[in-house]
């Protein structure tokens, strides 16, 4: 099953809108809960990381049966360095934004840590994709 | 483990959305400020102790099954917050308790830590 989200960036209500309907779709397809929530999280992050720093972007979920597969992109400014950015504790985000109770610096390693496969590949100012994938068995 | 309505009494607490899950039962509660912080440790099915106030506060705890919310220090939700509270069967609730005190009050009736050790 294939999924299609477009993440808009200038709504901060709907952020995270595409996750929950994953979510909801992988527990009608009676997914164990557990993997609901690793997937949940770590897109979550992903979706709102797109909404934060790029401007929103576009989602493909594909439900396999050996595994989820969860692609974000989006043509923000991209990430100068991957694996700094993939610290805990590091950010770039905004006062504004930590007002929220986002950008910690807990965004990426929380992806890594409910991913059993997380692959990052980014160009500045072209963008950055996210590929997250979850195995069911 | 306690009802929603019990946590609900022992906070004093006010009532915004989900009158009809205060006899659900919770395990344990997690108090925390910083979304990312609950969605890195927090357990599943907890109650959620918090003084932020946005949307992606529901939009947390709709990820990681958290049933409850209470806004400390006397903070109220908006009704965008409400709204998506009652979409995602969540139960809203405001206690002018600061966040410390409340968490005390629950630990010290029963109710357990709801972060990863």
């Amino acid at each position: 099953m294939k999924l299609h989200f477009e993440v808009d960036g200038n709504d901060f209500l709907l952020a995270g809108d595409a996750s929950g309907k994953v979510k909801n779709v992988l527990k009608k397809l009676g997914i164990e809960s557990s993997i609901i929530r690793k997937i949940a999280i770590a897109m979550y992050e992903a979706e709102m990381n797109m909404v934060i720093h790029a401007n929103g972007g576009r989602v493909d979920v594909d439900i396999l049966p050996e595994q989820i597969q969860v692609v974000l992109q989006d043509t923000g400014p991209g990430i100068p360095d991957i694996d700094l950015a993939m610290k805990e504790g590091y950010s770039t985000a905004s006062h504004e934004i930590r007002e929220l109770g986002f950008g910690a610096g807990m965004g990426l390693p929380n992806m890594k840590k409910y991913s059993d496969n997380l692959h990052i590949t980014s160009e500045v100012g072209k963008g950055t994709k996210v590929e997250i994938i979850i195995l069911l068995k | 483990m306690m009802k929603i309505r019990e946590i609900k009494e022992i906070l004093g607490a006010t009532i915004w959305v989900g009158e009809e899950y205060l006899d659900q039962c919770l395990h344990a509660a997690c108090g925390c400020d910083l979304m990312s912080d609950v969605l890195a440790f927090a357990k599943e099915k907890v109650l959620l102790l918090t003084g932020l106030i946005n949307p992606q506060v529901i939009r947390t705890a709709e990820m990681l099954d958290i049933r409850a919310i209470v806004f400390v220090r006397g903070k109220a939700p908006t009704e965008d917050m409400i709204e998506l509270a009652r979409q995602k069967h969540i139960t809203l609730l405001s206690t002018n308790e600061p966040l410390y005190i409340a968490c005390g009050k629950l630990y010290e009736k029963g109710l357990g830590g709801g972060g990863e050790e």
